[in-house]
């Protein structure tokens, strides 16, 4: 059993156009310490997902599954009191905005403490020398006298350690880490991913990374999904999904990874994700395909078993070459 | 801090000045002088009026009246009211705690009530909830303070018996005042029945003062709690399992009271002109009947120190409310 059971997880929000689908049937399994990496275009769908498993979006959000549980616990149907023991306990997150993501009212040391005293209790001194100890351990320097700082005295990366001290306070089994270094300089992007992907392996918690950055995904990720539009369209060992993308989307993706790209301009993939109004009837990524058919325009592709991947693609690429495509004949001569 | 104070005192200066002119100016525009009020019925020749004109310097020209008053003011002197030769400023401070108390009663309730129905609405937002306490609000807001007044004294006062109409306190209490404040010299007093009564007596006016700036803040907490409910450190406290109740009476509660502040330092001003039309309703002997009274009577000295005073007094609440600011919000707290 994983520690994470996500089966047909669909989100819909309430908007003035009508409903607007986020999630569209999503699975994943996430197991005991290991790093999922969730890539896609800005929209697809990858923090709604992630918060509908915190539970942490509005109420009037619409979520339906058929299965999420967490440790075989069902989330869904657990109440409000025990699924709030679980969160900030044995799941965190963290989020792409560190500067916003910390109460300005409140010193530093007050908004660690807080979590702790919530689900683990303890004397005041005690609490304070575990958020002592927990800001040492992400490389808070002078972490004494940082207890009583307020955000705004804060660096972006130093409010992402913050963040990060937070999440970790209580030994999570499993932290999501929602872009956590998307609002970061470059040189301290780097050192807040080898500090998640340190405590990962100290602790053998299961790390959820979403980024829309696949060179990311490549250094720290066991396994990758990759998102379009809401929809789940490739699942995949790291290594083999590198080497020999099978969706459409992610090989293009990855063609627009800088050190692959063969010319001087870097390649983007043309056209948008299709919005709440435009969504075309057969396969969603089918409009910016170069390989999409009247098949393709027609029927919607189901995420199913390609090699050793899932890929929701009626045509997927084996060492680049779309499989039963019936234009590859023509190219091949 | 201490030139945000500097320039705090930068603009008490000009607005001391405006508040001295206006006081000045317009008392004197009202017809009739103080001694025909005090000559009355039986009126009083031109002559013997010439002469006590001239005895009291209204004879002089206004620009000589008006500096002279200012450089008395600056001095600390605001002079003797015309009717009862007693200076102004004893006058005023033996009926201040009546307005005091009357102003912190009513502020009590508009916060007290204020701020837990703004909260309620905007956690509850599009629910019947929220369009009652609104609803509620924007009534409460447009109801005219004398309209008002008389309505609850019919219910209250009249139908119900429930609460006298008018006083601080029944005829048959009389204990000297310690603290000015009606609440606790009937605590002191060892009096049976003594503070039930004195509360009975604040309860209506104080509400009644009260209604605007609660409906005010109320509107105010719920636009504030709308703006920082949705904010990322609000989700962040949700993700740390918090129980609902601390995610909005604290982390958020706690942000949006950084505006909710201003606004409620902004309702003091208004509770005094408030206060001067409550206190004359429920003859509150507090320094705002004294002030309708003694322009009734042209005690040009009284109204003249009387603004004076109260204007000092809503620019002193004002300057803490700042400090208050100051207090709440740490950014502002850290800046230099
Ligand atoms: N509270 C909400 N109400 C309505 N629509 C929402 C809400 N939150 C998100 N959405 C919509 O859901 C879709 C998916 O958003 P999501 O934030 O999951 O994208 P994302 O993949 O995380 O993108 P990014 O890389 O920009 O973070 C977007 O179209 C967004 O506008
Ligand atoms: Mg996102």
């Amino acid at each position: 059993m994983a520690l994470l059971e996500i089966r047909g997880l669909t989100v819909e929000f309430r908007t003035t156009l009508g409903p607007l689908r986020a999630v569209d049937g999503l699975d994943l399994d996430v197991e005991k310490g290991e790093i999922v990496g969730i890539v896609g275009e800005s929209g697809s769908g990858k923090s709604v997902a992630m918060l509908a498993v915190m539970g942490l979006l509005p109420r009037t959000t619409t979520i339906t599954a058929e299965r999420l549980a967490f440790d075989g616990a069902d989330l869904l149907s657990l109440s409000t009191r025990r699924r709030r023991a679980l969160t900030g306990k044995a799941m965190a997150m963290i989020f792409q905005e560190p500067m916003t993501s910390l109460n300005p009212c409140f010193t530093v040391g007050f908004q660690i403490v807080e979590g702790l005293r919530q689900h683990e209790g303890g004397s005041r001194r005690a609490l304070r020398a575990r958020a002592v100890e927990l800001l040492e351990k992400v490389g808070i320097p002078a972490p004494e006298e940082r207890l009583g700082a307020f955000p705004h005295q804060l660096s972006g990366g130093m409010s992402q350690r913050v963040m990060i001290a937070m999440a970790i306070a209580c030994n999570p089994q499993l932290l999501i880490a929602d872009e956590p270094t998307t609002a970061l300089d470059v040189t301290i992007q780097a050192q807040i991913l080898d500090l998640l992907v340190e405590l990962q392996r100290e602790r053998g918690m299961a790390l959820v990374l979403i980024t829309h950055d696949m060179g990311v995904v490549a250094e720290t990720a066991h396994r990758v999904s990759v998102q379009y539009a809401g929809q789940q369209v490739e699942l995949r060992e790291v290594k083999a999904l590198f080497a020999d993308p099978r969706h459409p989307y992610t090989a293009a993706l990855l063609e627009a990874l800088p050190e692959r790209s063969s010319g001087r301009l870097l390649p983007t993939i043309k056209g948008v994700v299709p919005g709440l109004r435009d969504r075309p009837p057969g396969c969603l990524f089918e409009p910016r395909c170069r390989l999409a058919t009247a098949h393709c325009r027609a029927v919607p592709p189901p995420l199913a078993p390609a090699g050793d991947a899932l890929a929701r693609c009626h045509y997927p690429l084996f060492e680049g070459l779309p499989q039963n495509h019936p234009g590859t004949a023509e190219r091949a001569s | 801090m201490f030139r945000f104070l500097l320039a705090r005192l930068g603009i008490l200066v000009p607005t001391f000045v405006g508040v001295t002119f206006v006081a000045f100016v317009l008392i004197r525009l009202v017809p009739g002088d103080p001694i025909e009020m005090l000559a009355g019925e039986r009126g009083i020749g031109a002559e013997r009026h010439a002469e006590l004109m001239a005895q009291y310097g209204f004879d002089r020209p206004l620009w000589y009246q008006y500096g002279s008053f200012l450089v008395n003011v600056l001095q600390g002197d605001l002079g003797q009211s015309l009717v009862t030769r007693r200076p102004v400023l004893a006058e005023f401070l033996a009926l201040f705690p009546a307005t005091v108390e009357l102003s912190l009663l009513a502020m009590l309730f508009a916060v007290l009530v204020g701020l837990p129905a703004g909260v309620l609405a905007a956690v509850r937002r599009g629910t019947f909830l929220d369009h009652a306490v609104m609803g509620a609000s924007l009534t409460g807001y447009s109801m005219p303070i004398f309209w008002w007044a008389l309505l609850l004294i019919i219910l209250f006062s009249g139908m119900l018996q429930w609460t006298p109409v008018s006083g601080r306190i029944d005829l048959l209490y009389f204990f000297e005042p310690v603290t000015g404040f009606m609440l606790i010299d009937s605590l002191l007093a060892d009096e049976p029945g003594a503070f039930a009564s004195a509360l009975r007596h604040l309860v209506l006016p104080a509400v009644v003062l009260g209604t605007i700036p609660m409906a005010v803040i109320a509107r105010q907490t719920r636009s504030a709690m709308l703006e920082v409910l949705g904010e990322d450190y609000v989700r962040t406290a949700r993700a740390k399992g918090l129980a609902p109740r601390r995610v909005v009476g604290l982390h958020a509660l706690r942000n949006a009271l950084i505006p909710v502040v201003t606004v409620i330092g902004l309702q003091v001003g208004l509770l005094f002109s408030g206060a001067i039309l409550t206190e004359t309703i429920f003859a509150w002997p507090g320094v705002g009947k004294w002030l309708i009274d003694s322009i009734a009577r042209r005690d040009y000295p009284s109204v003249q120190g009387g603004i004076v005073l109260i204007a000092g007094v809503v620019m002193l609440v004002n300057l803490l409310v700042d400090l208050l600011y100051g207090l709440v919000n740490p950014r502002i707290r850290h800046a230099r």
